[in-house]
């Protein structure tokens, strides 16, 4: 095998790493710095509206200082999440902060001197003044290594990346050989975080021993599970650590090129990645000769087209080659015939994003956190009815309470807690008795539910679990490629027994049936979609029987969700007669007055369910109240 | 849009990708951006191109979620059917834009100022129910907010 040429690339870094520290330096010379997370979680909660009022209030008062666009720190319920480091205090993150406070901030704690401490989320530092991050519970749960840079550096300036240690890894591995790498990442228990959890270092030592040029490397961005979104947040926080272990992966199978493969649904990470590969190319860290090494290796985007079966590896390589996304059977693997017939590694993001702390602290380091079968940390996008939702980064090993309670700091609004979905469509929910049970890939399988991608939904009281079932039959059915027999037709079957349960219109033999139907479709068919489709039926069938029966024998639905069993009703009593809120609100205008008595009715015959008056009820009346079935309604 | 000038912008376009049949979704997707869906000739056109039958062109722009073919309304509104989105009340959302457009998803008003879809989940959950109103994700879109959105741009519109 011919030997690669690795000399100078360290000096070739070193003269990058050196620009890019003064620039960094230059950003924090003496006056404050604000950064203001701008990811797509901190547009939607108003972000770039937040960034405007900064810079014109800035610009009122003639301040020039530096105002940053960072990513997504994982503290979405706080959002927009704006940071202000000042000399003399420590960086303090506010959140969240509307265009208002947001120029409070500027007059009063940029010009002024005081740190508006009715605002503060917390500060990035340790100190006597302010609480900080790391004095919150969570942080003793928490390890943050892949979400280390997010929300802290400019996503757009690789400079940042390179100052903050990136792309040292990229060097150190080309001191070393490709096969000590491999050797490295097999030694660090790394398992692919895709949801399969297979051995990385082993798909790596397929790849580079199989024949055939060129070789091709994939990250596969395609995060089509509907309540995960940590890739996202990954690739508009710091894609370059994303690039950086694509380069140490290719380096080390001895690939050419690379893709990612990234869904159109995330445009902001299209456009970050984008820039971000063409800053790489800029500094020769990407193209011919990477850093002056014998070494050539470039990556291409490609957007995806909406389709989840795509996030399936063959599926994926039959996208890129142009074709529908149908995937195929299983040997021969991509890694020795994937793309174009070669040999084609493909790895998850957060997978690839590893990579780099890796290298840079040995397999070691990163064997030493978490459980005996699964090293290293677990990123969950954790969503639903919990407090603090966002992304959270524990060491494999934590259990779902820590993680639910501690890190999510429970449920909201004082209710019960009923579930967690966990991994998808692929997933399933487990009930409070699975709460104790510590993650890693195989304790969640053998739970019912899986990894997955990683998110995690918390479900309370008022939420069916039959209809959560049915709304991930729903996805798969209409997501299923139509390939195989059993997950076409099978699926299809399984949603229409599940319409009619959330309709009352079940019968109680059709759960056999179900069952039946989702053991055939879990064997009939070849990729993971049709294989585990049936997860979020079997599991809520297993744990949540009883709800199945309430919807099937009374007609009846407990967590007052399916709006067949349900009705909205006024209870005279309670209300207040004078308050017209209900009224106002009523999307159809449903509701009037009682002519004599005042007090508001519902007419059930033109109520769409859709709760607005609810909540529009004060809540001192409570007044409005869900009833199932429907006949409790008094006539 | 003529059928003439379809065939021009599409030809336009192709100039800059080389005939792989690699480049298939990619130049469907900047077509698509170039005229906000796919017409039967620009999918004819692209066939021609990489040399493959247009039966191959249609069997991917079918497959695949993103592709449209119909026109597009003036604005996008994509409601988003994640978990948390569902949970939280996504699907009456959607039946609100349904009621409000007079429309079912996939479909543009008669007057061609909306188009209505979904879309499985744009990762902003924490946010939930969200809507992508063109291009931007617009958090907690309930019934009342859909009216809100809707009334915003009557209002754009008659200042015009």
């Amino acid at each position: 095998m011919k030997v690669i040429k690795r000399q100078g690339t360290a000096s070739a870094f070193a003269v990058i790493k050196k620009q890019a520290e003064s620039q960094w330096r230059g950003l924090r010379s003496g006056k404050p710095v604000i950064t203001v997370g701008t990811a797509t979680c901190g547009r939607a909660a108003g972000a770039l509206e937040v960034l405007r009022a900064i810079k014109s209030e800035l610009k009122r008062h003639k301040l020039s200082c530096p105002v940053v666009e960072v990513g997504c720190m994982g503290h979405c319920y706080a959002e927009p999440i704006v940071t202000i480091s000042k000399p003399g205090y420590p960086p303090i993150c506010y959140g969240p902060v509307n265009p208002v406070i947001a120029q409070r901030l500027v007059r009063e704690f940029v010009l002024g001197d005081n740190p508006c401490l009715e605002f503060v989320l917390g500060a990035l530092e340790k100190n006597d003044f302010v609480p900080s991050f790391s004095d919150f519970p969570r942080a003793d749960f928490e390890k943050r290594i892949i979400l280390k840079n997010c929300g802290h550096i400019d996503p757009e300036k690789i400079e940042h990346y390179i100052a903050s240690g990136g792309y040292s890894a990229l060097a150190k591995a080309f001191k070393m050989r490709p096969e000590a790498v491999i050797a490295g990442v097999k030694g660090s228990g790394l398992r692919g975080r895709g949801g399969a959890g297979f051995s990385t270092g082993e798909k790596w030592e397929v790849c580079r021993n199989a024949r055939g040029k060129p070789k091709y490397l994939v990250c596969n961005a395609d995060e089509g599970d509907p309540g995960a979104f940590m890739d996202r947040a990954i690739l508009e926080s710091d894609p370059h650590s994303v690039i950086e272990g694509m380069l140490i992966a290719g380096y080390a199978i001895g690939a050419r090129y690379g893709y990612i493969y990234v869904r159109a649904e995330y445009p902001l990470a299209v456009k970050r990645t984008h820039l971000a590969l063409r800053q790489a190319r800029k500094l020769k860290l990407l193209g011919r000769n990477v850093l002056g090494s014998d070494f050539s290796f470039d990556i291409k985007l490609f957007q995806g087209s909406g389709a989840f079966v795509c996030g399936e590896e063959t599926a994926l390589i039959a996208s890129l080659e142009g074709k529908a996304g149908t995937p195929s059977h299983r040997p021969p693997y991509p890694a020795t015939s994937g793309l174009y017939g070669k040999p084609t590694l493909v790895n998850n993001v957060k997978t690839l994003a590893y990579l780099p702390h890796i290298i840079q602290g040995g397999g070691g380091r990163f064997a030493g956190t978490g459980t005996e079968g699964s090293k290293g940390t677990a990123v969950f996008a954790l969503a639903g009815k919990v407090v603090n939702t966002g992304l959270a980064e524990v060491p494999m090993g934590t259990t779902l309470r820590q993680v639910i309670f501690d890190v999510g700091s429970g449920i909201k609004d004082g209710k019960r807690f009923k579930a967690v979905q966990i991994g998808g469509p692929s997933g399933g929910c487990l009930p409070e008795s699975a709460l104790d049970l510590s993650i890693d890939f195989d304790s969640l399988t053998d739970a019912g539910a899986m990894m997955g991608s990683g998110g995690m939904i918390v479900l309370d009281e008022d939420d069916c679990m039959v209809e959560i079932a049915r709304y991930f039959l729903e996805f798969t059915q209409r997501e299923s490629c139509g390939k195989c027999t059993f997950c076409r037709l099978g699926t299809k079957q399984m949603l229409a027994v599940l319409d009619e349960f959330t309709r009352g219109k079940g019968k109680i033999e059709d759960l056999d049936m179900l069952v039946a139907l989702a053991e055939d479709v879990k064997a009939g068919s070849l990729c993971g979609l049709g294989k585990t489709a049936p997860n979020p039926v079997l599991s809520t069938l297993r744990f949540f029987h009883d709800e199945y029966e309430a919807h099937i024998k009374e007609g009846r639905c407990p967590a007052l969700m399916c709006r067949d069993l349900i009705a909205y009703y006024i209870i005279p009593e309670r209300c207040e007669r004078t308050c017209d809120a209900c009224v106002g609100t009523c999307t159809v205008e449903a509701i009037s007055s009682h002519p004599t008595k005042r007090y508001k009715i519902i007419d059930q015959t033109k109520c769409v369910k859709c709760g607005t008056c609810l909540k529009a009820c004060p809540p001192q009346y409570r007044a409005v109240v869900k009833l199932s079935p429907p006949s409790l309604v008094p006539h | 849009m003529t059928e003439e000038q379809v065939k021009k912008q599409a030809r336009l376009l192709l100039q800059r990708f080389a005939k792989k049949r690699g480049n298939l979704i990619p130049v469907l997707q900047q077509l698509q951006e170039r005229l906000g869906y796919l017409p039967r000739e620009a999918m004819l056109e692209v066939a021609r191109f990489l040399g493959i039958p247009a039966i191959d062109v249609y069997s991917v722009v079918t497959f695949y979620n993103q592709f449209r073919l119909h026109p597009p309304g003036r604005h996008s509104i994509r409601v988003c059917l994640g978990t948390a989105c569902h949970m939280k009340g996504g699907y009456i959302t959607l039946d609100a834009w349904k009621r409000r457009l007079s429309i079912e998803r996939g479909q543009t008003t008669p007057d061609r100022e909306f188009d209505l879809d979904t879309v499985a989940c744009v990762g902003c959950c924490v946010m939930a129910p969200v809507t992508v109103v063109d291009d931007k994700p617009e958090g907690k879109v309930e019934p009342t907010r859909v009216d809100g959105i809707l009334l915003s741009f009557k209002l754009e519109k008659e200042k015009q």
